[in-house]
């Protein structure tokens, strides 16, 4: 417990300028693109005069200078105000927390079956390196892996939807069904079944690649030979002394690939019109939306700093030499 | 106006003969279409205005229009090529100084309140003359309405305004909304922008963001008759694949604006239970457009203009990219407005060996690498058809020996380089025709604009005669004579051309079965489906 509280706080302390150069590096990233906020809406619009263009631009204060705009950003930001969205026309806080549960859940269960999954075939694969079902599942988790997103989920939607009619096609709920309770989960589940399952399906062969390959180094290693001297079961050596050591790269990895996972339920979401946090990011960058798109890239760096102290907690638990030192400060 | 249904066919040929055969059965059944049910539909954008009032474009028409209704809307066979809605009648003083229209008695607003010319006054000065984005132009000179009883409203211009564009404005400048919601508030941020209050057949019932839109039955329309359904839910599909899928296992019965890709209706075509109409968009023709940069030296020859011309195949691009779902282009108005269009033109067929030949003469000698001199083209980005034409144009122009290097960009930096900072030599471009050429098409040729006006002549091109041709126009107030310019605007515009028109092409819409009454006006994706309905 101690060691944790001891984490947390350097983590929040090292968090902060970590994510005022994210802002910094993000703004001037987005002040260096061409065109703004106000050329993406007279587009979609199809046209306007030139005095339209000059309100437009005063009343979303990019008439004002690049400096000037960031620091009232910043000086917004450090109020916990995360300022207001141009193409929505509505505070950027309340969009977010609108739009992040239904990613959360999306890539926490697609993070959870991906990581379940992939490590129980890791360990079935690296059971026995080299037999028949470990060259099976390495090629068939190769294939999968090589399948680019997108297409996965359409094909999914195609089989289980269209010609199958087994699951809803799209969204996250049944549209304006007024359910309630159980009924409302039950039916949430059901529309997250391919959408999980796609997404899930891509990153599954990377921890069973891991695992697999954490097993087959194990099985050198001197304790393992020292337990089958000893005359352990199979099974028993298998679980206990090789699994868990292969289990750690794939802990720092589940750290890792929250990142990429945020970025793969870009394409997932807008596949399935399910209204998350990446299509949100999709939608800020079409519309130069400046001021959502900090605010979606501040919400994911906290979330990616949280996940992977999450990680290093569950890390230290598993291996009881990390951060001993400094637990005992 | 009375639109010839011949053009129409001849335009859209590709399923002339399939819209033909479902139009009658269509009409058979409009006598007696059954009422009720659920109409689900895809909408692949969320407009951050819902209010057209403020903002004349299509994606807000398309939800809006059920809920706000304009004083007239398009018609196949109206009178002027217009049908009644909140006014009954319109008449043009001769002078050109003022526009009488007759209300329709008996409506009152979704919140209960009566509709009444006030709030037709109010519309006006008050929004489209100072905030819309296309009403701006129409009403420049609006300068009173007067309100003698509740239902006449007489607008005064202080110049004298053509009647004929006015009308010709109507179903897209025109949507009234309540003086009671507006008045005495920031328009722009007033909560009514998103939360509409209309007079139309459908109510504003629900939004979820990046999920649907809902409009229930409006008890108390004006036409009783109306509506026929009971609710209409807009649901947010981003994805085009996904729209054609969802059709399929009949999640949603009808996707407008080609949600569905023009490479996929081949196929869902022959999926039982669904058709595809290419009928119901001849007032909202997008024109494919080669804009030209008059700045740069080789581009201002008029030489090279016709070179360029004549090395585009027309035909090759309706085929190819529009899958025939296009015309050949004549000039800067489209077929579909036959009350202005005249192919009495310049033309410029396909013949790359002449095209070389006029660039030979003309001195510009092919280098040792078969070019004669570089551009930048940037294809703008709305459509996938504007960036395979991109694509395209690259090939043909290398035939002449022009190297064109295409530039890619999104919304903002395509509008920003081409019409603010003029950083392209070659752009395509999609503009609409709404109407009247007064509207959105003589803007892209006249000299004098500001920089930073989307789709205006960002080529920097003047022509004095052109010029004084499109003045002369938006200040005739008799019909004959004004269309008898805009004739001469087309002939002068091919002749010279500062920009070259390649196609027009209309959207499609692809919906089950069940659906009835779809397409039965040149506007209808964005009018208000008062008499669609659902067949249980």
């Amino acid at each position: 417990m101690k060691r944790a509280i001891f984490l947390l706080r350097r983590r929040a302390i090292s968090a902060i300028p970590v994510l005022l150069i994210v802002v910094i590096f993000t703004f001037f990233l987005l002040e260096s693109a061409s065109g703004d906020a106000v050329d993406a809406y007279l587009g979609s619009i199809g046209g306007g005069d030139a005095a339209l263009r000059q309100s437009l631009r005063e009343s979303y204060g990019l008439d004002q200078s690049m400096l000037a705009r960031l620091w009232l950003y910043l000086s917004s930001l450090a109020r916990f105000d995360l300022g207001w969205s141009v193409a929505f026309n509505r505070p950027v806080g309340e969009l977010i927390a609108e739009r992040l549960p239904n990613t959360l859940l999306l890539m926490g269960s697609a993070t959870a079956l991906s990581f379940g999954l992939g490590s129980a075939l890791g360990i079935l694969a690296g059971a026995r390196p080299g037999s028949a079902r470990d060259r099976l599942l390495s090629i068939g988790s190769l294939v999968v892996y090589a399948i680019p997103s997108f297409w996965l989920g359409l094909v999914l939607s195609i089989a289980f939807s269209v010609r199958l009619r087994w699951f809803p096609i799209a969204g996250i709920e049944t549209i304006a069904s007024g359910r309630t309770g159980l009924a409302r989960a039950l039916d949430i589940s059901a529309h997250l079944v391919l959408p999980v399952g796609a997404l899930a399906l891509i990153y599954l062969a990377l921890f069973l690649r891991v695992m697999r390959t954490g097993m087959v180094e194990a099985w050198k290693l001197d304790f393992v030979l020292f337990a089958r001297a000893k005359g352990l079961s199979r099974s028993r050596i298998v679980l206990r002394h090789v699994a868990r050591n292969a289990l750690l790269p794939l802990v720092t990895m589940l750290g890792l690939q929250s990142a990429a996972m945020l970025g793969g339920s870009v394409v997932i979401e807008s596949v399935f019109a399910i209204p998350g946090f990446g299509r949100l990011a999709q939608e800020a960058v079409n519309g130069r939306d400046a001021p959502l798109l900090m605010g979606i890239i501040v919400t994911s760096a906290v979330l990616v700093i949280s996940v992977n102290f999450l990680v290093d907690l569950v890390y230290a638990s598993l291996d009881p030499r990390i951060g001993a030192s400094e637990g005992g400060a | 106006m009375t639109v010839p249904s011949i053009s129409r066919r001849t335009l859209m040929k590709g399923t002339a003969l399939l819209l033909a055969s479902t139009a009658l059965a269509r009409q058979a059944l409009a006598q007696d279409v059954p009422k009720g049910g659920r109409l689900v539909v895809a909408a692949d954008s969320e407009p951050k205005n819902l209010n057209p009032a403020i903002v004349a474009s299509n994606g807000v028409f398309f939800i809006a229009s059920k809920v706000i209704e304009p004083l007239a809307e398009a018609s196949f066979d109206g009178k002027d090529g217009l049908a009644p809605r909140l006014a009954t009648s319109w008449e043009g003083a001769p002078d050109g100084l003022s526009v009488t229209f007759k209300l329709r008695d008996g409506v009152t607003w979704h919140d209960g309140k009566p509709f009444t010319s006030v709030d037709v006054a109010f519309s006006a000065l008050n929004i489209w003359k100072p905030l819309q984005n296309l009403g701006r132009l129409v009403f420049a000179n609006l300068e009173a309405v007067d309100t003698p009883d509740d239902y006449t409203a007489i607008f005064r211009f202080s110049k004298p305004t053509p009647f004929q564009l006015i009308r010709n404005a109507l179903p897209v400048v025109t949507s009234v909304v309540a003086k009671h919601v507006f008045d005495g508030s920031d328009i722009a941020t007033n909560p009514g922008n998103n939360k509409l209050v209309g007079t139309g057949p459908f109510t504003f019932a629900e939004y979820k963001p990046g999920e649907y839109y809902r409009l229930a039955r409006n008890e108390n329309y004006w036409d009783k008759d109306q509506p026929k359904l009971d609710e209409i839910v807009f649901r947010v599909l981003p994805d085009r694949a996904s729209a054609g899928a969802a059709l399929e296992a009949d999640e949603i019965q009808l996707a407008a604006f080609s949600a569905v890709p023009l490479a996929d209706l081949d196929r869902i075509s022959k999926v039982e239970g669904i058709k595809v109409i290419s009928k119901g968009y001849e007032a909202l023709t997008y024109q494919l457009v080669v804009e030209i940069n008059h700045r740069r030296k080789e581009l201002a020859d008029l030489r090279v203009r016709q070179a360029i011309a004549q090395a585009i195949d027309k035909k090759f691009v309706v085929d190819t990219i529009f899958l025939g779902y296009a015309a050949a282009a004549t000039g800067p108005v489209p077929k579909n407005a036959p009350e202005f269009y005249t192919s009495d033109v310049a033309t410029y067929d396909f013949d790359p060996a002449a095209a070389n030949d006029i660039l030979d003469k003309a001195g510009y000698k092919q280098g040792a690498d078969g070019n004669r001199f570089k551009l930048k083209l940037r294809p703008a980005p709305y459509f996938n058809e504007t960036r395979q034409f991109g694509d395209y144009l690259r090939q043909a122009l290398a035939v002449i020996g022009i190297d064109a290097e295409i530039v890619n960009a999104d919304a903002a930096a395509h509008q920003k380089a081409v019409y603010t900072d003029h950083d392209f030599d070659l752009a395509v471009g999609p503009p609409v025709f709404r109407g009247d050429p007064a509207i959105s098409t003589t803007i892209l040729v006249q000299s004098g604009t500001p920089a930073g006006v989307p789709f205006s002549n960002q080529g920097g091109y003047v022509n004095p005669e052109l010029d004084k041709i499109i003045k002369q126009a938006s200040e005739t107030v008799d019909t004959a004579a004004r269309t008898d310019l805009y004739r001469k605007f087309q002939q002068l515009v091919v002749a010279d051309l500062p920009l070259i028109n390649v196609a027009e092409w209309g959207f499609i819409t692809v919906a089950r079965d069940t659906v009835l009454n779809v397409s039965n006006n040149p506007r209808w994706a964005v009018s208000n489906w008062g008499d669609t309905a659902l067949q249980s």
